[in-house]
């Protein structure tokens, strides 16, 4: 096989590739992320985990092209990143669902505003509704389209908030501690329609969170931030075959799994 | 027992008022107060039904000057606030500017505005538009400066210009605070109005206060007052019904 042929194939399979990316807010010189290199294949998803403060928010920004780096470079796809991302959704610890607008306008947002669905929406109107009452279906909010976000439940809300990130079919879904705010049980549920959606639409994933149980149950490769500047210090493949089942998390590898990342994380408070 | 409580809820104002005027009425009547100092309920409505004419033409002079300073005032806070509160450097800006300028009294600007625009509706419509601005442009500013920074990143990521986040989230989210702006901006209108009237007019029920007082009539001037507050507590309760109907969303939980 010829050598140019080989790096194309590279090339393609790779999503999420970040080179040496420094971000700085101002002036000064101190940077909120250092020396961040990265990449991921296609469909993977990688979690990102660390102290908080560490810049996991700041990542995100990078990788969604809300900011640019101040050294470096990061291409997504294939093609650098210049400016906002439209291929990509987003979801954060705050569900931030628009109180005037039912569940199901809230998911049909984004509709509203991305092109090419923004100029054909009012024409389509039915059949986007009927993607988004799939996909709330999927979340098992049937039922809940018509309801306001203030009439659910936290849990609730957060599955919606998930459903209007995925609503435009985005290659690459951003989450910021997206479960952080719910109790252990309904996180546990959220995290298997999670994967089950992931499963289903191959769509890559990067997840931010301090939740280490979180990250091991769900990504393919765990990376692990130093606090502030961040840097990443470890990088770890999931030895555990995906896609997993909740009873795993009882299992002795998964425990081993996360005591290893929990002593990444205590050399990096150390440190 | 429920449906009784609020009956009572709903009707303890006019009984608070009621007792208010019994008791009023009954101070002025066994100290035989005299009407020059402190006219009685009654003859203050005697007065108003003796003068119901002149009244409602002072009244209505009063009525349409006020909600043509309050219409500018909505048109200009709202757009003001639109423009302060969609960009912080603005925002910090002007807010100072706009602080000082508020704490100026009022009256003080109608001399300055009879010297401008002569005696008449003039002065009245741009006080009663000064004084009631301020809260309007504050509240927008306010709803759309303290937009949640996770919600814009949701839409920028979309390519959603300013003018999107602007109609589809901000002013959306200030309504609340605008139709809670409009309640105080139309009683502050109101004063402005009959501030101005009393010392630049020669019509409104700022121009009757003041004639009546000078020639002591003063049933007739406390009849004035009580038109005034007539006119403001109707259109106050007109907003909130509007307020309610139209952001209930923000209101939920209060019944």
């Amino acid at each position: 096989m010829p050598a140019g042929a080989l790096t194309e194939a590279v090339m393609s399979a790779t999503f999420v590739n970040f080179k040496n990316v420094f971000l700085a807010y101002n002036d000064s010189g101190d940077f909120a992320v250092e020396d961040i290199s990265l990449t991921t294949r296609q469909g993977e998803f990688i979690a990102i985990v660390g102290p908080s403060g560490c810049g996991k928010s700041t990542f995100m920004k990078l990788a969604t092209g809300l900011k640019a780096p101040t050294r470096g470079t990061v291409a997504i796809d294939g093609a650098p990143v210049t400016g906002p991302l439209k291929i990509v959704g987003m979801a954060f610890q705050a569900p931030t669902l628009l109180p005037w607008r039912t569940t199901l306008d809230n998911v049909l947002l984004p509709l509203e505003i991305v092109e090419p669905h923004r100029g054909r929406f009012r024409q389509h109107r039915a059949e986007y509704e009927e993607r988004a009452l799939k996909l709330l279906k999927a979340v098992g909010l049937d039922g809940y389209a018509q309801k306001f976000p203030w009439q659910l439940s936290g849990g609730m809300q957060q599955r919606a908030s998930i459903c209007r990130a995925l609503i435009h079919e985005p290659k690459m879904l951003l989450l910021d501690e997206p479960f952080g705010a719910l109790d252990a049980f309904t996180r546990e549920e959220l995290w298997c329609i999670l994967r089950d959606l992931q499963a289903a639409q191959k769509f890559n994933v990067i997840l931010v969170t301090h939740d280490l149980r979180e990250a091991a149950f769900l990504a393919d490769t765990i990376y692990v931030m130093s606090r502030r500047p961040g840097r990443i210090v470890a990088r770890r493949e999931n030895p555990l075959p995906g896609p997993r089942d909740l009873e795993l998390t009882y299992t002795e590898p998964f425990s081993a799994l996360v005591h290893e990342l929990r002593e990444h994380i205590g050399r990096v408070r150390t440190a | 027992m429920t449906m009784n409580k609020t009956l009572l809820q709903k009707s303890a104002p006019w009984l608070l008022m009621a007792l208010v005027l019994v008791i009023w009425q009954a101070i002025c009547s066994l100290f035989n107060v005299s009407e020059f100092i402190f006219p009685s309920p009654v003859a203050i409505v005697q007065s108003l039904v003796e003068f119901a004419g002149a009244i409602a033409l002072h009244a209505w002079r009063t009525f349409w000057v006020t909600m043509a300073g309050f219409a500018i005032a909505v048109v200009v806070g709202v757009v003001l606030g639109m423009v302060i509160g969609s960009s912080p450097f603005l925002y910090s800006a002007a807010y100072p500017l706009m602080t000082a300028f508020n704490a100026l009294p009022k009256a003080a600007f109608v001399p300055i505005l009879v010297v401008w625009f002569g005696i008449g509706a003039g002065p009245a419509i741009l006080t009663a538009f000064l004084i009631s601005f301020f809260p309007i442009m504050v509240n927008i500013a306010t709803g759309l400066a303290t937009l949640e920074p996770e919600m814009e990143d949701v839409l920028r990521v979309l390519g959603a210009r300013r003018l999107d986040v602007l109609l589809k989230v901000g002013l959306p989210r200030s309504m609340p605070y605008f139709f809670a702006s409009l309640k105080v901006a139309i009683t502050l209108a109101f004063v402005g109005t009959t501030v101005s009237e009393m010392t630049a007019s020669n019509e409104g029920i700022g121009y009757l206060l003041v004639s009546a007082g000078s020639s002591m009539r003063m049933p007739l001037a406390f009849a004035g007052l009580v038109v005034i507050g007539a006119m403001a507590m109707t259109m106050y309760e007109l907003f909130s019904v509007v307020e309610k109907r139209t952001t209930g969303w923000a209101h939920r939980g209060a019944h």
